[in-house]
């Protein structure tokens, strides 16, 4: 399986996803430059996380015009698998891929720190290796990771099942203090409505090695390769 | 001319750091502030000299770049 991985001025997480998939899962991988406009054959995309254009203006604002956001979108509407992590989660919701807009954390500080999370679907290519109700700890770094949508638009996310990540304390159980920034309904991350754009703001790629103090984020990665093989990942860049 | 976009979270919408100022007023002792908003301020260079289209130029690049209509509004000024 290939992963692509879109590089924006100012990614930093680049590196980190590439390692993880093609180091640590033994799978192919390639950078995908944002300027340009081929996907380079992917199987799925990465949108990694980091300050793209220096979080000017809005986080993730000024990436979503990037020229290879056109091929990302044209890949995602064929189905194709797309992850966004932190700022690649932004820079969905800025492009429309996903819905709901991102504020600065209720604390008004940069969380860095490990947090944990409960998968609430596993019927996304992110997230199929997973069980229901499964406590992922994983690490998050961001200052603007607090998710806001209107109430209808919650409403309509949770109907759908569309709700991918929740923040939770070890034990699954969503509480006011293991929601690290305030987030609505606990959300960390979410799936478009036909389920193959998945965006969160944990870092899955930092957290695939025990050495890193958790291998958790290595079920995302597994989920696409184990997606591709049951042959629920059609499209292809 | 020129346009003012005043961009600002929607009424609706949570501002931590509007809440934050707002604190750091109140321990200044200025409890007549009662709340604060935070936005932002652009000033628009634009290649004519015809308000109407001034104004809608500055609407066109507010609702495609300068807002976020999830959880922004914007007002404009034009002279």
């Amino acid at each position: 399986m290939k992963f692509g991985i879109v590089v924006f001025p100012g990614s930093n997480c680049d590196h980190d996803a590439y390692h993880a998939v093609k180091h640590v899962l033994g799978q192919d991988a390639e950078f995908v430059w944002h300027k340009d406009t081929d996907l380079k054959r992917a199987d799925a995309l990465v949108l990694p996380g980091g300050f793209s254009y220096g979080d000017y203006l809005r986080t993730g604002a000024i990436a979503r015009f990037s020229p290879i956001m056109n091929a990302v979108r044209a890949f995602a509407e064929r189905g194709g698998p797309v992850l966004g992590v932190c700022n690649g989660f932004q820079i969905l919701l800025e492009a429309g891929l996903i819905p709901g807009a991102m504020l600065r954390n209720r604390s008004v500080k940069f969380q860095c720190e490990h947090v944990h999370v409960r998968v609430d679907q596993t019927d996304t290519p992110f997230t199929a290796a997973c069980r229901k109700g499964e406590v992922l700890r994983l690490p998050i770094a961001h200052g603007e990771g607090n998710y806001f949508a209107p109430p209808d638009v919650i409403a309509r996310l949770e109907a759908n099942g569309q709700i991918v990540f929740r923040y939770t304390n070890a034990a699954g159980v969503v509480t006011d203090e293991a929601n690290p920034n305030g987030s609505v309904a606990a959300i960390a991350g979410l799936c478009s409505e036909r389920r193959n754009v998945v965006g969160l703001m944990p870092h899955p790629e930092r957290a695939c090695e025990s050495a890193l103090g958790s291998a958790d984020g290595l079920r995302v990665f597994e989920s696409a390769v184990e997606s591709l093989k049951s042959g629920t990942l059609v499209a292809r860049a | 001319m020129r346009a003012r976009v005043f961009v600002t979270l929607k009424q609706s919408v949570f501002d931590p750091q509007g809440k934050t100022i707002a604190d750091a007023l109140h321990s200044l002792g200025y409890a007549g502030v009662e709340d604060v908003r935070q936005g932002k301020y652009f000033e628009l260079d634009l290649a004519t000299e015809e308000a109407a289209h001034a104004r809608t130029l500055a609407a066109e690049v507010a609702d495609k770049l300068l807002a976020n209509p999830v959880i922004e509004s914007y007002r404009i000024e034009v002279d």
